[in-house]
């Protein structure tokens, strides 16, 4: 049990004693929070009725949509990475500096074969280095988990130190703008059917991972874990093994994420992704992943992301100061997480 | 000892010989003879610290033995892990209930042991829910396990039928034996009787049970033989019906009147 999580029954003697006080809300909240994703598909509901009331021009536009669909795709396959590791009762903090590292070592690696005139060659070396570069933090934090015994909390609030510290050093704090112009031009730009190319790789990054969750022996063993360590290391799941690849994904999710960004945006952006842990916990949880483990679905986190990118477009549309949108996604999180123990006192009869 | 000759004729499917087990300068074992066999519940019962767990732990791989034997169905055995022990057809049921609430019996069943699909999908890890679903109500209908929701979640089931989960499983996967470790001690009067009745069903089935428990009704009620353990060794065994609360309790403090003497 201490080598996978000591919180446990802390966590949930509280969701316990809040489920106890959520029998007390009234049926019809019960009902529609009891069902994750149809939760949550009505607050997104009201979230954009609201945006649109208060500035229906420049909200409703179709460049609009397309801004929030293209933040949503690169934070929505950092936060799959992060829908595993939770399902599994742990977290990941260090997802953003990780995605940092990744992009960083790939614009280098790119820069150093032609830059903004590199070709295909340039770019696929570039994307396979930054997932490769990302899944080895990943590793780092399975390891530092399973082995050091160090919990997932602190192991990845350290490696968010060292790997945004690792990025900056490569990269002397600097962004780095050496990305093959081929790169921006044919995924970060281009459409395919009307719909843009990065948003179409998270739909299929998410579609193998919504499978991979639902129906396939690592998924029933990632759930069994977050669910019962214990009990799924005495049925002879290997537990450690299990864990470290579940890290190893995350990292190499955001390591998808950091190449979709650098599509996006042809530049590294180093400052631009100390928020991304904040997001993608409370896209998952909010989408009906638990944070005590053993329960989550795909579908559930690519809607739930949809609610902090879309109040962040909101935010700047209204002219909000960008910290406020910080401050936001930060109370998001925090109702989100209470939404989860009101669901798991509905549900657990004992 | 008490042994009735129709029983002794059955080989013992698990025998241990002369077991000792010492921590430090602590005797946990000191050459306990024990034997379960087939199609019988055999209670295991002592006071605390009289090395029941200890030879639980040696019988299901956790300890390793300083000296003694261990026979699974006559033959010698070293098991040098409980997934050496499982290999032999050897389940464990846990006192704290050992399955993950959040996933379904089917599920739960298959812990660790997940059927897949044949064919490409099967080597992608693709699982068959509709076989384990199909195996696991049969092995709940063999075993008169009656569960409402089999698509539901295990947490959200009663602790009887919660525990009744865990013990079809262990009867699914046990060739040998299944050993209990006090499985009843978190539950009530009538979810106690159910899960009493499945013990039975489970060693009528043909396999071997080992009850280890506290509770002596439980244990008069429900064992073929009760073998008694004090201070790291066997002291006496009995069949069903050749012992009283009372005889049992002498047994396992000293062997004195039970009679409290200040």
């Amino acid at each position: 049990m201490t080598l996978i999580r000591n919180d446990r029954s802390v966590g949930d003697t509280i969701a316990k004693g809040t489920g106890a006080a959520g029998v007390g809300a009234p049926r019809v909240l019960r009902a529609v929070l009891g069902r994750p994703s149809t939760g949550m598909l009505v607050i997104l509901l009201l979230i954009l009725v609201l945006f649109s009331a208060l500035r229906p021009d420049t909200f409703l536009g179709t460049y609009n949509f397309r801004s929030i669909a293209l933040a949503a795709a690169v934070i929505g396959v950092a936060a799959i990475g992060q829908t595993f590791v939770l399902t599994t009762g742990g977290i990941d903090l260090s997802v953003g500096s990780v995605l940092v590292f990744g992009t960083v070592v790939s614009a280098k690696v790119m820069g150093a074969m032609g830059g903004a005139s590199a070709g295909w060659g340039a770019v696929g070396a570039g994307v396979a280095v930054c997932i490769v570069a990302s899944a080895f933090w990943g590793l780092v934090n399975g390891l530092i988990i399973t082995y050091l015994r160090v919990p997932a909390l602190i192991a990845t609030l350290g490696t968010l130190g060292m790997a945004i510290g690792a990025a900056q050093i490569i990269s002397d704090g600097l962004d780095i703008r050496s990305v093959p112009s081929v790169m921006t031009n044919k995924i970060g730009y281009q459409n395919i059917a009307g719909v843009p190319v990065l948003v179409l790789i998270a739909l299929v990054v998410a579609a193998v991972a919504g499978l991979v969750l639902w129906q396939t022996v690592y998924g029933i063993r990632t759930k069994a874990i977050g669910s019962n360590p214990e009990g799924a290391l005495r049925s002879g799941v290997p537990v450690r093994r299990h864990l470290i690849s579940i890290y190893v994904v995350s990292g190499a999710l955001a390591g998808v994420a950091g190449a979709m960004s650098l599509a996006q945006f042809s530049t590294t952006t180093i400052a631009g992704h100390t928020g991304d842990n904040l997001t993608t916990i409370a896209g998952a949880v909010l989408g009906g992943t638990s944070l005590f483990g053993g329960v989550a679905t795909i579908f559930g986190t690519m809607i739930g992301i949809l609610v902090p990118v879309t109040l962040q477009s909101g935010f700047v549309i209204l002219g909000v100061e960008p910290f406020w949108q910080t401050f936001a996604v930060g109370a998001v999180l925090v109702a989100a997480v209470f939404m989860d123990q009101v669901r798991r006192g509905t549900q657990n009869r004992r | 000892m008490n042994e009735t000759v129709k029983t002794a004729t059955l080989a013992p499917v698990v025998e241990a010989r002369g077991i000792r087990k010492s921590f430090g300068h602590v005797q946990a074992l000191r050459g306990v003879e024990f034997e379960a066999r087939a199609g019988e519940v055999t209670a295991l019962i002592g006071d605390n610290g009289a090395g029941k767990s200890s030879l639980v732990k040696v019988l299901s791989g956790v300890y390793t033995a300083d000296e003694g034997e261990l026979l699974i169905d006559g033959k010698p055995v070293h098991p040098g892990s409980p997934q050496d022990v499982r290999a032999y057809g050897i389940e464990t049921v846990y006192q704290d209930l050992a399955l993950a609430g959040d996933l379904t019996p089917y599920e739960n069943v298959f812990m660790g042991r997940e059927l897949r699909r044949s064919g490409a999908l099967g080597k992608l890890g693709v699982v068959d829910r509709g076989r384990m679903r199909e195996r696991t109500a049969e092995v709940f209908d063999d075993l008169n396990v009656r569960i409402k929701d089999h698509k539901g979640r295990v947490a959200a089931l009663s602790g009887g039928q919660q525990q009744s989960v865990a013990i079809a499983r262990a009867a699914m996967w046990a060739s040998h034996l299944v050993m209990m470790d006090e499985p009843t001690a978190a539950l009530g009067v009538a979810q106690t009787k159910s899960v009493l009745e499945l013990i039975r069903k489970v060693a009528d089935s043909g396999i071997g049970v080992i009850l280890i428990s506290h509770n002596m009704t439980d244990v008069l009620e429900v064992a073929d033989s009760i073998q008694v353990l004090r201070l790291g060794a066997r002291v006496a065994t009995f069949r069903r019906g050749e012992a009283t609360i009372a005889d049992l309790v002498k047994e396992m403090t000293s062997g004195q009147s039970t009679e409290v003497t200040s």
